[in-house]
């Protein structure tokens, strides 16, 4: 039998260690509006799994498995909720705390679904494509050709991405 | 080489926005099982834990603080976050105490850390010696009703999970001496020393007793 040499840390060190990360997957996957939501309930659904999760397990990818879920929960959610709006494109920005880089969001939101979440979980989370199929419910080689088509796409849509983003 | 992250820089601020909210959703939910802050103290730094009955943990700096919520993670649960407010009323008590405003502690105790004699000593311990007071491990052990376990008796004062609160640092050596202490021997010669030197006080704002 294996032993277990993995002890498991307190919830808080989890939030500090992969809060940032989550926060950033999040505002790729459902955009700027929605994240925090998805933030809050992804942090407080493994708060509750917390327990249960293996010591050994691979928090990074745990929790991005369930913001994922999060994800799609408030995406869809949107979609049920949805009523015609006026255009609102054109009327300037609110003033932010957090300023983030519209062109760079709506570069993001246009790719495909499949697209933009591999492109978050492995160049955001850092996760290899294998952990990614996984989340993704595909072959490791349709998530690694996801992630590849998706950043190709942003190269095109965004060039300032290969920029370091204190020269632009 | 790509590299996406620096495009989302993330702000400190808003990740303890979104860890207040966190902290509020998870005391709703019932799925705080520790909360835990830390607080300035003339022994230095305290770390504070408790749970939904009660105050669970009192750390001294040199405990090890993150060790201390490694353990509670292990023996209690790993549901713990940095959330103050649940410690508020023990932050504001203790720091009275340590301004001399305040003699004995009216806040729950969670006991679930001591087991068996160890908890009837300090359970003793916190009804019977009062503040100003101090006894000796001989004569807590008969308060205890084992007058022979003066051994056991030092064993579960030095091990007290809420120091301070319940008040270890009263039990000294037959010989007057200080002994083993949690916090070491200098924390435990400062509140000595603050309820001597407000034992004396006492007489002044007698009125003020609770």
């Amino acid at each position: 039998m294996k032993v277990d040499q993995h002890v498991k840390p307190p919830f808080e060190a989890v939030v500090q260690q992969h809060g940032a990360t989550v926060l950033r997957v999040v505002r790729a996957v459902v955009g700027h509006a929605d994240a925090d939501d998805a933030w809050s309930d992804t942090f407080l659904a493994a708060l509750k799994a917390y327990p249960r999760l293996p010591a050994d397990a691979n928090i990074e990818a745990w929790l991005v498995t369930i913001a994922h879920r999060k994800a799609i929960d408030i995406t869809r959610g949107n979609s049920r909720r949805a009523v015609p709006v006026a255009d609102t494109s054109d009327s300037p920005a609110p003033e932010r705390a957090d300023p983030h880089d519209l062109d760079l969001d709506a570069a993001v939101g246009a790719l495909p679904p499949k697209q933009r979440q591999a492109v978050a979980y492995h160049y955001l989370a850092g996760l290899p494509y294998a952990e990614i199929a996984v989340i993704l419910d595909s072959s490791v080689a349709a998530a690694r050709r996801a992630g590849a088509d998706g950043i190709a796409t942003l190269r095109r849509t965004y060039p300032l991405i290969d920029t370091p983003r204190d020269q632009q | 080489m790509t590299n996406l992250k620096q495009h989302f820089p993330i702000d400190q601020n808003h990740l303890q926005l979104l860890h207040a909210r966190l902290e509020t959703d998870a005391q709703t939910g019932d799925l705080l099982d520790i909360a835990y802050r830390t607080v300035d103290s003339a022994v230095g730094p305290l770390l504070l834990a408790a749970t939904r009955s009660g105050l669970l943990r009192v750390a001294f700096a040199s405990e090890g603080h993150d060790s201390v919520l490694q353990s509670l993670s292990e023996r209690i649960s790993p549901r713990i976050l940095e959330a103050p407010t649940r410690l508020d009323p023990t932050a504001r008590q203790l720091d009275e105490y340590f301004t001399g405003h305040r003699h004995s502690f009216d806040v729950a105790l969670d006991w679930s850390l001591s087991h068996g004699f160890r908890r009837t000593v300090l359970e003793h311990l916190n009804t019977d010696v009062t503040y100003g007071a101090t006894a000796s491990y001989a004569a807590l052990a008969r308060l205890s009703g084992s007058p022979k376990a003066v051994r056991a008796v030092g064993t579960a004062c030095a091990t007290n999970p809420i120091p301070i609160v319940v008040p270890c640092h009263r039990v000294i050596r037959s010989d007057g001496t200080v002994g083993a202490y949690r916090g070491g021997p200098g924390a435990k010669r400062a509140l000595l020393d603050l309820e001597k030197e407000l034992d004396l006080g006492k007489e002044l704002d007698l009125g003020k007793e609770r």
